[in-house]
Formats: structure tokens, C-alpha cells, sequence
């Protein structure tokens, strides 16, 4: 459903340019969670952007369930990393995440039902009537994945959503994200610079390079379900894998056990 | 208890009001200068002129009713309208770069005129009222509104205007949703700014140009030597304003409770 | 984003706009649409304007007002610098100060004129007496105010190494005070500005640009008077605003780098 091809983009022009993504190739199909990872300053929220249409790159194609992308998709949403500065303080809970749902023309009682059953889905229901600079930073989180849960969106694009966190609501939050997954089979891609968290949440790792970034490895997670944060994080497979995206990351040529 | 506690403690913070005042009553009486007349007369005057009227219109006497809305009509007249101009203008010179270049010099310009010497421009304009108050309190107080107005819409975080796109707002909902609130504590700080010139421009308008209002009160005082019915003028202005700044501290902690709090907590 | 245009872009576009205004007034003036009588034409404004440059009488109501606006300033500043610092390092001082001063405060100063009429029998003494009262508040509040903005860790140094009370004062609060003083005086020869002109305006018979203004009221082309007479007024403003805040960045170009570093 996501086709991006060739993908380039430079900040500036001249000797001082800077060149973020040297020609990316990705294919995103229906109902999967693919995690990109790379080094800090790789390009990687410069890629998110650019799908987002909030970027115009400066080369190369994107299409979204067949149409090109050169503004911001319909059905689209996106988790930033810095929810502080992403939810808007003069709203309420409830009318943040009710507030992209005016775009899908949804009447006031709608909206606000929409509103109530997503912020449920992250375990926020009593929390509507809040501000969210009375919540913490986790529970802050979660009303921007409601937001973008309450949209319903094809694509939800995720960056570094758990960046800004404490372990433990980290991986609280990346259960919650599964779960969501599960529960309305949505299509997610999730950027972040943690290679545990690439693999515990992914069905597919995608590493890039430094910037210029290009996709060095394309990695499929064949973990059992349901995934569950001690023996997940234990199997064989899992601790594999990670040293893998590791190794990739790293910019070490992969393993010839893994890639055969 | 606590209330005891309460008075005791702002009586502790206020205990040199009424030495000051009993010193100035002791010191006019003793120099017995016309020019200065003691509290105490001034407040006479003051009841005399505002506050004995009959019980059923509050103990406010025709005068009062007679002057003291018609300023306080001008001063809001004229602020809610340089209010939603400035707003209006500033946002769009926020938000344009090329359109803040091209009346940049105007706006600087316009800004730097003293009001009052617009005075007998605007009197020449609309002749004596209303109107003609209003304009030069419009002109002289719009420009802290426009300017902060202006820098708030500037300066809106790029990730919510970020977010506001990701999700598709549209333009007027950005505006409405997003810009305008961000911008508020800005416009805010411009209102009550622009709120205490409003006073002032609306003293020095009806001292040039009026037939009513406390100005001209204060002018028809003067003129017949009335000397404790100025002073009691100006201390009505200075209450007045006193008010009217606290009314709008009240307002504003009201409405951008958010601001405060979220400023504090993150 | 192309980044920030040119400076010149700025001054163009800027000119443009100026000149655009006075083509529109200047057309709306000759096609009718603004009666030239109600509102006078752009270009009999600006020439009006010009020859008042070369007008004696008014180059002298021109001086009188900055005279008088000079004079209020200074004495001003040099009353209000000295009662900021004492308010502001003698806490019981203010404490005991500050309800009668937050009594004084909200009193428009223009409501002073008619008083200060009373008062002062020479005109040009009113004027000043008046501009002192307004222009003293912003200098005497942002100087409290940059007092309590002083790094206390500057002044613990200084302590340590056993310099007095005076000393700190000297070199730590004053110096880290100053900018917060310099915007008080730009702030309050705004103000003093509109009081002068004011207090002309309601005192007639002295000299000055007030007093021009409304003695122009009496001729048959008083507009015009009046509007190039007020541009002159305006571009006093300007000029001194400017010159204020070309100073402040010359003086205290450490004070700008510290705080937008800071940002």
C-alpha cells in the first residue's frame, strides 16, 4: 500500500549541502508494522516527513494506495516523539484527539463517542476532561496515539514515539501498540534508533545507513505470538536478530548465517 | 482563624497607606494651600459629585451616571476595536514574511506618532463625540495588539503546526484551532497594555474634545477653580484604572490558565 | 523554506509599501473618492510637510517640545535610577512602598494636566512636571525589575572575595542593571512624547508642536497643517526610538548575546 522509490532528498544547495536520503526503496503492504532503524542523524525523520507530505523531497516518488503523495494524505496520522509540543495545551484530552475528526465531517456527538472509545483503547477512559500538561509524559503519549487511533487512518507513521520516555512506560507503551495493531489491523511504520525495541515491536526491521541514508537490510521478525516483554526478549530468535540489526546498524557486513 | 490571620497579614503589607494619608491631611491643613486640599475634602467632593445620589440608583448621582459610562463606554468601544483589528492584522503580518516587509515602515511609523497629535486631525474628521474618541483611542492602542499579535502568530511551534497538517486541518481550522491560541498569550500581554493607554487617551480626548464623560468633568473642575473637585477627579480615574487593570488580570487568569500551567509543568 | 531574504529585499519591499499607500491616497484624492476638502491630497500633505522644515516658527515649537521633552526625560531618569536601587536592595523599603505606588500607578497621567495648570504659572514648567511624573514610572520599574534579575552568584563571588556592599553595587548590580534601565528610558521617552504634546495641546499659548497643531485648527487649510505637522511628529518618534535602540545595542550587545543565546 506504501511504494516509495528512489527516494533522494539535500538540505540546501552548493559545497554546504547536506544530503539526508541517498535514493530509498520501500514497499509497506497492507496490516504491517515495519520498523526503521538507524544511526541518530541518519535521515530517518526526514524519510517520516517526507511520507507525511510535510516535506517535499527533492527527488523520486511515494504512493500511498496508488496516489502519488505531494500533501499530506487523508488517510493518515502521525505519533511525534516530542508529545509535549504535539498535543496543544489550550485543549482539553478529549477535544485533542477529537480535533482531526472535524476533517472527516463527523458531527459533535460523534466526534466526541470516537474520542471516548480511543483514549478507552489506551487505557485513558477517565482522563478526557484533562489537559494534557496535568498528565505524564507517558499517559501524554497515549492521547497522541488515541488521537491517532480515533482518526482511523490506512497508514499511522510513528516517530520515535517512545523516545522521550521512562523504561518502564516504554515498553508499556510498545504493548499498547501492539494490541492496537492486532485489534484494528492497521498498517504502522514506526521509526526509532533502539534496536531492541525494532525487533520486539516489528514485523519487518528496515536498516538504514548514515546520511545519506539507504537501506542497508530489510529483515523479516518471525517471532511467535502473542509477543510478551521477558520471554520474547529471551528467544533465541529474538537475541539473533537483534545482533543482526545490531551488526547493520553498525555498518558491519551482515552475518552469512542470517542472510542465507 | 485564618481570615484573622489573612487581614492581619495584609494589614502588615498596607500599613503605610494610611500614614501617608493622615500625614498629607495633617500637612494640607496645616499649609491650608487651595492648590492642595486635605483627603478628607476630596472625598467630600468625590461623594458629593458621584456617590450621594438615591438609594435605588446605587447612591450614584446624576453626574456620575451621566459621565462615568459614557468613558467607560469609549475606552471599550475603542479597545474591542483596535482588539480585533490588531488581532486580524497582526496574525496575517505574522504569517506573511512578504506582506510584514511590504507595511513594515508604516507600521513603525504609525507607531511612533504620538496619539494625542492626532487629536485635532480626528476632531477635524468627525467634529466633537463619540467617534472621534474612539478613533484616537483605535489608533493609539492598536499597535501593541498588532505587534504582539504579530510575534505570536510568528513564533507558533513548528510541531504544532506540524501536527495540525499531518492530521489535514484546514486553513480556517489552523487559524482558529492552532495560531490563534498560541498566539494568545501574546495578544494578551497586548490588551492590557493597550488597555491602560485606552484611559489614558480617552482622558486626553475628552479634555480636547467633549461635552461629557469624567474628562470632561475633570476640565469643567479646572476651569471653575473647582480645585477638590480635580484632585477628586484624578483620584476617580485612578481608581478607575486600578480596576480595570485588576478586572483584566482576573479575565486573563481565567482564560489562559492553560498557559501558565502548562509553562510551569513542562 | 529559502531562508531569510536579503536585506535589501526588506528596504525594497518595505518602500514599496510606502509608496504604495501614497499612490493610493494621492489617486483616491484626485478620482473623488476621498473629497480633497475632508481629507487632503498625499502629495499637498508631504509638500506642506517639506516647507514646514524650512518654517522658522515651527522649527522653534519643534524645540520647544524637545526641550521640554529632554529636560522631563533627564530629570526623570536621574530621580528614578536612584529610587529603583534603593526599593529594590532595601526589601522592607519596597514592601512598605509598594501598595502606595501600586495606588499612584494606574492614575492616567494625562488626568495630571489640568492640576499641573493650576500649579505652574510658567508653561514650559508644567510641561516638564508633567513628563517627569509619566516617564518616571517605566525607568523606576524596570530598574526594580532588573535588580531582581541580578545573577546572585555574581554578587556571591564578588562577596567572597571580600568586596563591600557599595562594591557589589557597583560592579555587579549596576552593570547587569543597565540594560533593563536603557529599555525603561526608551519606554519612557515614548511616553514623555505623548505627554508634552498633550500638555500643548491643553495648555495653548506656549510654544511647541501641540500648541502648532491646534492653533493650525483656525485657517482655511488647517488639514493640511495639522497632518504634516503631526508626520513631523511622527518622525520624532521614529528617530528617537530608534536612536534609543541603536544605543541599546551598542552599549549592551553582551546583555542581547547572553539572552538570545539563552532562548
Amino acid at each position: 500500500m506504501l511504494e516509495i522509490s528512489n527516494l533522494t532528498h539535500t538540505y540546501g544547495s552548493g559545497p554546504g549541502a547536506h544530503h539526508a536520503l541517498g535514493g530509498i526503496d520501500l514497499r509497506v503492504t497492507q496490516g504491517e508494522l515495519v520498523c526503521i532503524v538507524g544511526p541518530s542523524g541518519c535521515g530517518k525523520s526526514t524519510l517520516l516527513r517526507s511520507i507525511a507530505g510535510l516535506l517535499k523531497p527533492t527527488g523520486g516518488t511515494i504512493t500511498l494506495g496508488g496516489t502519488p503523495v505531494d500533501r499530506t494524505p487523508d488517510d493518515l496520522a502521525v505519533v511525534f516523539q516530542d508529545y509535549s509540543r504535539s498535543l496543544f495545551p489550550w485543549m482539553s484530552v478529549a477535544d485533542n484527539v477529537a480535533l482531526p475528526l472535524r476533517r472527516k465531517g463527523m458531527d459533535r456527538g460523534r466526534r466526541r463517542a470516537a474520542a471516548e472509545e480511543a483514549l478507552e483503547q489506551v487505557g485513558l477512559a477517565g482522563a478526557s476532561g484533562k489537559y494534557p500538561w496535568q498528565l505524564s509524559g507517558g499517559m501524554q503519549q497515549r492521547v497522541s496515539i488515541a488521537r491517532a487511533l480515533a482518526y482511523r487512518p490506512s497508514l499511522m507513521l510513528m516517530d520515535e514515539p517512545f523516545g522521550s520516555v521512562d523504561a518502564q512506560t516504554r515498553e508499556d507503551l510498545e504493548d499498547l501498540t501492539l494490541r492496537v495493531r492486532n485489534h484494528h489491523n492497521m498498517t504502522i511504520l514506526l521509526i526509532t534508533h533502539d534496536i531492541d525495541e525494532s525487533v520486539y515491536v516489528g514485523d519487518r526491521v528496515v536498516v538504514l545507513a548514515k546520511a545519506p541514508a539507504t537501506v542497508v537490510g530489510d529483515l523479516r521478525v518471525d517471532l511467535p505470538g502473542p509477543r510478551d516483554q521477558i520471554t520474547t526478549r529471551e528467544n533465541p530468535a529474538f537475541v539473533h536478530l537483534r545482533a543482526e540489526v545490531g551488526r547493520l546498524v553498525r555498518g558491519m557486513r551482515s552475518h552469512p548465517a542470517a542472510a542465507s | 482563624m485564618g481570615a484573622v490571620m489573612r487581614f492581619l497579614r495584609a494589614a502588615g503589607r498596607l500599613w503605610l497607606v494610611p500614614v501617608v494619608l493622615v500625614a498629607w491631611e495633617v500637612a494640607t491643613r496645616m499649609a491650608e494651600d487651595i492648590f492642595f486640599p486635605p483627603p478628607t475634602t476630596i472625598a467630600a467632593r468625590m461623594h458629593e459629585l458621584w456617590f450621594s445620589g438615591p438609594a435605588q440608583q446605587l447612591w450614584l448621582t446624576e453626574g456620575a451616571l451621566d459621565n462615568i459610562p459614557t468613558s467607560l463606554g469609549r475606552i471599550f468601544a475603542g479597545w474591542l476595536l483596535a482588539g480585533v483589528i490588531g488581532t486580524a492584522l497582526g496574525i496575517m503580518l505574522g504569517r506573511s514574511e512578504r506582506f510584514s516587509q511590504f507595511v513594515d515602515p508604516l507600521i513603525q511609523f504609525g507607531r511612533a506618532i504620538p496619539p494625542p497629535a492626532l487629536l485635532p486631525f480626528f476632531l477635524a474628521l468627525f467634529a466633537v463625540g463619540a467617534q472621534m474618541q474612539i478613533a484616537t483611542i483605535v489608533f493609539g492602542i492598536i499597535w501593541p495588539i498588532l505587534l504582539n499579535a504579530g510575534d505570536g502568530a510568528r513564533h507558533v511551534d513548528r510541531l504544532h503546526l506540524e501536527t495540525a497538517a499531518a492530521f489535514g486541518l484546514s486553513r480556517g481550522q489552523r487559524l482558529t484551532r492552532v495560531i490563534l491560541p498560541s498566539a494568545m498569550p501574546k495578544i494578551f500581554a497586548g490588551l492590557r497594555l493597550s488597555l491602560s493607554l485606552a484611559l489614558i487617551l480617552m482622558v486626553i480626548s475628552e479634555l480636547v474634545g467633549s461635552t461629557n464623560g469624567i474628562g470632561f468633568q475633570l476640565l469643567d473642575a479646572q476651569r471653575s477653580y473647582d480645585y477638590p473637585g480635580v484632585w477628586g477627579s484624578i483620584v476617580l480615574l485612578g481608581v478607575l484604572g486600578y480596576l480595570l487593570n485588576a478586572a483584566f488580570l482576573a479575565a486573563e487568569r481565567r482564560i489562559l490558565s492553560w498557559h501558565r500551567t502548562a509553562n510551569q509543568t513542562t | 523554506m529559502t531562508g531569510r531574504p536579503p536585506l535589501s529585499s526588506r528596504l525594497l519591499c518595505g518602500a514599496a509599501g510606502v509608496a504604495g499607500l501614497f499612490c493610493v491616497m494621492e489617486l483616491a484624492g484626485r478620482s473623488g473618492l476621498i473629497d480633497p476638502i475632508v481629507f487632503p491630497l498625499a502629495s499637498t500633505v508631504v509638500s506642506r510637510a517639506a516647507a514646514l522644515a524650512a518654517d522658522g516658527e515651527f522649527l522653534a515649537d519643534v524645540a520647544s517640545t524637545l526641550g521640554a521633552w529632554a529636560a522631563g526625560l533627564l530629570i526623570a531618569v536621574l530621580v528614578a535610577v536612584p529610587t529603583g536601587f534603593l526599593l529594590g536592595t532595601l526589601p522592607r523599603v519596597e514592601a512598605a512602598l509598594r501598595p502606595v505606588l501600586e495606588f499612584l500607578r494606574p492614575i492616567p497621567s494625562v488626568a495630571l494636566i489640568p492640576l499641573a495648570l493650576l500649579l505652574f504659572s510658567d508653561r514650559f514648567d508644567m510641561k516638564v512636571a508633567v513628563i517627569v511624573y509619566a516617564a518616571w514610572w517605566p525607568v523606576l520599574i524596570n530598574t526594580m525589575y532588573g535588580l531582581k534579575d541580578v545573577d546572585p552568584l555574581a554578587k556571591e563571588t564578588l562577596r567572597s572575595f571580600g568586596f563591600g556592599r557599595m562594591a557589589v553595587l557597583w560592579r555587579v548590580s549596576l552593570p547587569s542593571t543597565a540594560p533593563f534601565i536603557a529599555t525603561g528610558v526608551r519606554l519612557a521617552a515614548a511616553i514623555a512624547l505623548i505627554l508634552a504634546i498633550s500638555a500643548e495641546l491643553l495648555a495653548g499659548g506656549a510654544s511647541g508642536i501641540g500648541t502648532f497643531i491646534i492653533e493650525a485648527g483656525g485657517s482655511p487649510d488647517a488639514l493640511e497643517y495639522i497632518i504634516a505637522a503631526t508626520l513631523w511628529a511622527g518622525v520624532i518618534g521614529v528617530v528617537s526610538n530608534g536612536l534609543f535602540t541603536l544605543a541599546e545595542r551598542r552599549l549592551f550587545h553582551w546583555h542581547l548575546a547572553r539572552t538570545e543565546g539563552a532562548r
